[in-house]
């Protein structure tokens, strides 16, 4: 029987919580979740929550190297079962999170808004971003660099890594850019890459209509339509 | 007497590290200064020959780490400049003979008979970057005209950034402004756009690099030696002079190319 995996991004990395029932159902469960999205998970860090699973150092060890070999790394178990606790200690795992991370943030819960990041910061070349939320970036994203959100992403700056918005199939999601040249674009299943760029910039909105992916000039006044946008690059994945 | 500590580091391979190193260290001697340059490229040590200095190795770093010798003991003085020093890799050992916490001991103790101590790292990000910055003040982050050099010296100033070593200087190597001005080569000021740290040294492609390598004579040795002269010029920069870049690369100088940069609206 299938069961609910809920996700929810946290200081330290993607905090997974497996639905409750029997433990085969909800680590299957959990894997089919992680093979859904598999560019979302691939790098994180996870934090798994494992409320009352008795689970031996044998279980927990399947389930690191399950995690593994998606690319996900164990940051630690949560765990109210004591004997779940030692047997994570025993693999070396992390047992605990320091209280703050585990709040929700007041502001999210009041306005229903989803989670998001700020970085003030460029991303360089081998930089990674992985946020269930959506990302906003206060400098550039260099080549090499790349982004990949649950919502939408916001660079002030140039935008030239590789960019996944709607990671978790949200095709509402948005990409924005002082100077939208990114290496690869990515909304929800849709993917595209830039042509050179001519000419001067613009901040550009990327954004999906009817199935294709469109970027046009970024003016917070306009609603975007789909007839005036020009197509940038060629949808890769049809 | 304090010296500054000075990595030379590329994260690419074959940039030009060495000859950087060499070079920067022979044209500080050159104005009076102490200068030692250490090899932190444990078992593919090549700085002693760049430099010359080859036949007169006794005694390692490896040595030194391990108490086999001291560091005076290892420390090579060239014949050449009274105030040029050098101390060699050990040639059949790998890096983890080397500790970052060994790296600060030494520099540590070598810090106050210096002016400069230059610190020619391995490629790569793994072990070896991690030995060769941990006594850094300033890093100089070398690549070449080149996507793929770029994109490593970009990942190496994230790296210098999250380890607090500060963003570094660059020095970009090996330009041939024929080929920057068809198109063929990026520019400068390309390059300058990604990484936004500040430049150093722009050198351009020259074959008497190649001859005094093999010579042992580092160019910057060579009053003629255009890249030599580039070097010259890293090294009155490094000692706080105001050194104009001369326009290496194509029509437009590269004066006017910084400032379009640093004013983007003004001049666009
Ligand atoms: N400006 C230049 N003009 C011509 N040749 C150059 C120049 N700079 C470096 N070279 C040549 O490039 C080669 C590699 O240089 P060097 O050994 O200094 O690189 P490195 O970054 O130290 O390499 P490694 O990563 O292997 O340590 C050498 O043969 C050197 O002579
Ligand atoms: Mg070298």
């Amino acid at each position: 029987m299938p069961l609910s995996v809920s996700v929810k991004g946290i200081h330290e990395g993607l905090l997974i919580t497996p639905g409750e029932g029997n433990w085969e159902d909800a680590f299957s469960s959990l894997l089919e979740h992680l093979d859904s999205k598999p560019d979302f998970f691939f790098g994180a860090q996870a934090i798994i929550q494992l409320g009352s699973y008795p689970l031996h150092a044998a279980d927990l060890a399947t389930l690191r190297s399950a995690l593994a070999d998606r690319g996900l790394g164990l940051h630690s178990i949560l765990s109210e079962n004591p004997a779940t606790v030692e047997a994570a200690r025993s693999l070396g795992l992390g047992t605990s999170l320091p209280k703050r991370e585990l709040k929700e943030s007041p502001i999210s819960t009041e306005l229903r808004g989803m989670d998001a990041i700020f970085l003030q910061q460029t991303l360089r070349s081998g930089n990674s971003i992985h946020f269930p939320g959506h990302v906003t970036v206060l400098g550039d994203v260099n080549p090499g660099a790349e982004i990949i959100a649950g919502g939408s992403i916001i660079v002030w700056g140039h935008l030239r890594g590789t960019v996944h918005a709607g990671a978790q199939g949200d095709e509402t999601s948005v990409v924005c850019a002082m100077d939208l040249s990114p290496m690869q674009l990515r909304i929800a299943s849709h993917a595209a890459t830039s042509p050179p760029r001519k000419g001067k910039t613009q901040p550009e909105i990327a954004s999906l209509h009817d199935g294709r992916l469109v970027a046009e000039p970024w003016s917070p006044k306009d609603k975007p339509k789909a007839a005036d946008g020009k197509i940038k690059g060629e949808d890769i994945q049809g | 007497m304090t010296a500054k500590v000075l990595t030379i580091t590329s994260g690419k391979g074959g940039v030009g590290k060495t000859t950087a190193t060499a070079n920067i260290g022979v044209a500080l001697a050159a104005l009076g200064q102490k200068v030692v340059c250490i090899d932190s490229d444990i078992g593919l040590r090549n700085l002693d020959v760049v430099m010359g200095l080859e036949n007169r190795i006794v005694y390692d770093l490896v040595d030194v780490i391990e108490g086999r010798a001291r560091l005076r003991q290892a420390m090579i003085k060239d014949k050449r400049l009274p105030e040029l020093h050098m101390i060699p890799a050990a040639q059949t050992r790998d890096k983890t003979a080397i500790a970052p916490s060994d790296m600060i001991r030494i520099c540590d103790e070598l810090r106050p008979e210096m002016d400069w101590i230059l610190i020619d790292s391995p490629a790569g990000i793994e072990r070896g970057f991690r030995n060769a910055i941990a006594a850094s003040d300033t890093a100089l982050i070398v690549t070449n005209p080149e996507v793929s050099a770029v994109r490593d010296a970009d990942r190496i100033i994230g790296l210098l950034e999250a380890e607090q070593k500060g963003p570094g200087k660059l020095i970009i190597n090996r330009i041939r402004p024929e080929l920057v001005e068809r198109g063929d080569m990026l520019e400068t000021a390309d390059v300058l756009e990604i990484l936004a740290v500040e430049l150093i040294g722009l050198i351009p492609e020259d074959e008497s690099v190649l001859i005094a390598t093999n010579r042992g004579n580092p160019a910057a040795l060579e009053p003629k030696s255009k890249a030599g002269q580039a070097f010259r010029d890293i090294a009155r920069r490094l000692m706080g002079e105001e050194v104009p870049f001369p326009p290496l690369d194509g029509t437009e100088s590269l004066r006017n190319r910084l400032s379009r940069l640093i004013h983007p609206k003004g001049a666009s």
